[in-house]
């Protein structure tokens, strides 16, 4: 049994000692994922805000997100490795990810804020809220879910491409894989890759807690009994993560 | 007081909104902007709070200048009514209509509790007063809209097609709130409808406009009823031929009206059938 | 740039093969994703239940997932099959949401009166609701194409040649123009490729106002 082993390896007290014990490379793993959408988040939304509010250079914005899915994380992280220096792997391989994690972020942003019902914000400056405050009180909360949803696949990416990082020996869970490719060592491949599946899922499971929990009572309350003719229509709107790219 | 003075307004795509409008719209009355899609109503209710600012021309409301007021104090001085309520969909109805004074700095608690009166007075039930605008039906939201247009106490309200979203019933009903809360609270009223209706039901002066906001006719409805100024507003007004162009046709039970259709209007009170 | 002059053949054979990597999951992937999309849409049960899966798929990196992959198929890792069939569930993930997306975008007042005019429920399917949730089907395309063709680099740690084979090549032989060449192939290749797809959406759906740029 493949699987077995696989799990017979993980759970092994090996795992613990050595130069590169699990825990260290499951750290590695979250450490460098937080880090670079944590990064990436306080460059892209502010920007992602600015043309959500304004309207201004949102063509700007689809272009950058469409053309970011063109973009193969793998060889622009060579690139940036070879650019800043073989020296300095853990900067470049970082910078790569916030890169390939900007797109879904700014997409989140401006399309959480494009998506809020044109009337809303009518109303909201009407009755005399300052730019500011239809920002922070009306276009922040209702957009936050497609936000987190953006947040939610920029991660998953940048979980992605730090598995491949192990390639340049960046460490992490892409580490035993690779290693493993050279040595013929399957069963280390494959109990990090399940690593790296669990990993990814409880990612994805804990962003989509939060957009649950982030939803407006507001807005989920009245769904069914919405009487508004044209307020409420679905459309398929970015920032969903299934409709970012991946590395 | 409102005054226009010559005001224009040349949107950016080239369209002529407004072309040289001037009007005087009174203190304490309501003022009922009447006419087709496109005739600019809309934009000239915007212009009061400064929603749309004139490409040229004065606007004055109490004789000062409303380029002289910051546009957000402006705002927050003027009531706003709009179609289809425009209420915060996060916000309970409670938060909805204290949006204002919480904004002018008024503390939270005396605000809601203001609020809760507002309910009162717009005739909706305190229970739902922690519901969310979504749970509501269109005329209770309409009705939240009113309340919140009245929660800083303003002098002036502005009301753009408040009910043109809501059914007939409900809307006759509304109707009948508006000028009862206009009786008692004595607000000059500025009110934005394409419907001639209710125009004549609200008004106390009724500007009927054409395309680019060119003035037809202005008047009590009596005035524009008994001597409309042109073709243009006898037709509108359906006195031409529609259902205020009324005729006495004898019957064997007494006298009915009929409109030129020839369709019964009503009786001729007063006459023993 | 001597050495992209120097090994144009080079780069021309891998585009080759890269494209001839990418196009078979993308189709593929389509031909599956419409009948799921459908399900999707239609029931409740296989809605929660497709979705659910194809969310989950999408989410595995795709390195783990080409290493978890032939223990189920019982393929050798190594196997270019084992890379199409990742990309495969890649690309249904992505157009099985987007069927049932734009399945549910279509106005229900025309799906009504297309009833109510006489059309039978499988011919209405495939004459009113398929073109009408065209377009937002082929946005889902579109975006399963062009992460297809940039996903297929990944495809040289397990040995299958596309123009990945110049990222890690560049690497490890520390080429800076031939890892640039690489990254602007691909992108370049998936752009053509996008705006074909966007081409053929206005000859077959005229009606459509949706632009053929990004």
């Amino acid at each position: 049994m493949l699987f077995w082993d696989a799990i017979l390896w993980i759970f092994s007290p090996d795992r613990l000692t050595g130069s590169s014990p699990l825990p260290l490379l499951i750290g590695q793993h979250l450490a460098y994922t937080l880090v670079s959408v944590a990064i990436a988040a306080v460059i892209a939304i502010p920007v992602g805000y600015l043309i959500g509010h304004t309207g201004r250079g949102r063509e700007i914005a689809v272009g950058i997100s469409g053309a970011a899915r063109a973009l193969p994380s793998f060889g622009l992280m060579l690139l940036l490795v070879l650019l800043i220096g073989v020296t300095q792997k853990p900067l470049a391989a970082t910078i790569a990810f916030v890169i390939l994690a900007i797109p879904s972020i700014l997409a989140g942003a401006y399309a959480g804020l494009e998506q809020i019902d044109r009337r809303v914000i009518d109303a909201a400056r009407a009755v005399g809220m300052t730019e500011w405050q239809i920002l922070w009180k009306v276009e922040v909360p209702l957009g936050l879910p497609l936000l987190i949803g953006g947040l939610r696949s920029a991660a998953l990416q940048v979980v992605a491409t730090v598995t491949i990082a192990g390639y340049i020996g960046l460490g992490a869970l892409g580490l035993p894989i690779i290693a493993g490719l050279e040595l013929r060592d399957f069963t280390r491949m494959l109990g990090a890759a399940l690593l790296i599946v669990v990993l990814a899922l409880a990612i994805d499971g804990v962003f989509a807690v939060i957009q649950h929990l982030v939803v407006p009572r507001g807005v989920t309350a009245g769904r069914v009994a919405d009487l508004r003719p044209t307020s409420s229509r679905r459309r398929a709107v970015m920032g969903t993560p299934i409709e970012e790219g991946r590395g | 007081m409102i005054e226009f003075r010559s005001v224009s307004k040349v949107f950016p795509d080239g369209t002529h909104a407004v072309d040289d409008f001037s009007l005087v719209i009174p203190a304490r009355k309501t003022t009922v902007l009447v006419g087709s899609s496109g005739s600019g109503k809309t934009t000239l209710l915007r212009m009061i709070n400064r929603m749309v600012e004139p490409s040229s021309g004065e606007i004055e409301i109490d004789g000062e200048s409303i380029l002289s007021r910051d546009p957000v104090q402006l705002r927050r001085s003027i009531g706003y009514v709009m179609q289809n309520s425009g209420l915060l969909p996060h916000f309970k109805v409670i938060d909805n209509v204290a949006t204002v004074p919480i904004l002018t700095g008024v503390p939270r608690k005396t605000a809601r509790a203001q609020a809760l009166e507002l309910l009162d007075t717009v005739g909706l039930n305190r229970d739902l007063a922690n519901r969310y605008p979504s749970q509501l039906s269109g005329g209770q939201q309409q009705r939240v809209g009113v309340a919140r247009g009245l929660a800083a106490n303003p002098n002036i309200l502005l009301m753009d097609e408040p009910f043109g979203a809501v059914d007939p019933i409900v809307r006759a009903d509304l109707q009948q709130e508006t000028i009862r809360l206009q009786r008692d609270l004595d607000k000059t009223v500025v009110f934005v409808t394409h419907d001639i209706d209710e125009a004549f039901l609200l008004g106390d002066q009724v500007v009927i406009l054409e395309k680019g906001a060119k003035i037809a006719q202005v008047g009590s409805p009596t005035e524009i009823v008994e001597n409309p100024a042109s073709d243009f507003v006898a037709d509108f007004i359906g006195i031409k031929h529609g259902k205020r162009a009324l005729t006495i046709k004898k019957t064997a039970h007494g006298s009915i009206l009929v409109d030129s259709e020839g369709r019964a209007a009503g009786v001729l009170a007063g006459e023993a059938p | 740039m001597t050495w992209v002059l120097n090994n144009l053949g080079l780069l021309w054979e891998l585009s080759v093969q890269h494209v001839v990597l990418a196009i078979p999951p993308i189709l593929v992937g389509f031909v599956i994703a419409v009948p799921l999309g459908y399900l999707a849409y239609r029931f409740r049960l296989t809605r929660g239940l497709i979705l659910t899966i194809t969310g989950l798929l999408y989410t595995i990196p795709s390195l783990a997932l080409l290493v978890v992959l032939p223990v189920f198929l019982g393929i050798s890792l190594l196997s270019p099959l084992n890379l199409s069939v990742a990309l495969t569930i890649y690309a249904v993930a992505i157009m099985a949401r987007s069927v049932s997306d734009a399945l549910g975008s279509v106005d229900p007042a025309i799906r009504q009166s297309a009833t109510a005019v006489g059309f039978g429920s499988a011919r209405r399917f495939w004459t009113v609701d398929f073109p009408l949730a065209g377009p937002v089907i082929l946005a889902g395309v579109r975006v399963a194409a062009v992460s297809t063709i940039s996903l297929v680099t990944v495809g040289i740690l397990i040995g299958v040649q596309s123009l990945g084979y110049l990222f890690t090549n560049g690497f490890e032989r520390r080429i800076i123009p031939e890892i640039l060449a690489g990254v602007v192939l691909v992108v370049v290749i998936a752009l053509v490729i996008d705006y074909l797809l966007a081409l053929l959406g206005r000859v077959l759906m005229p009606w459509s106002r949706m632009g053929v740029s990004a």
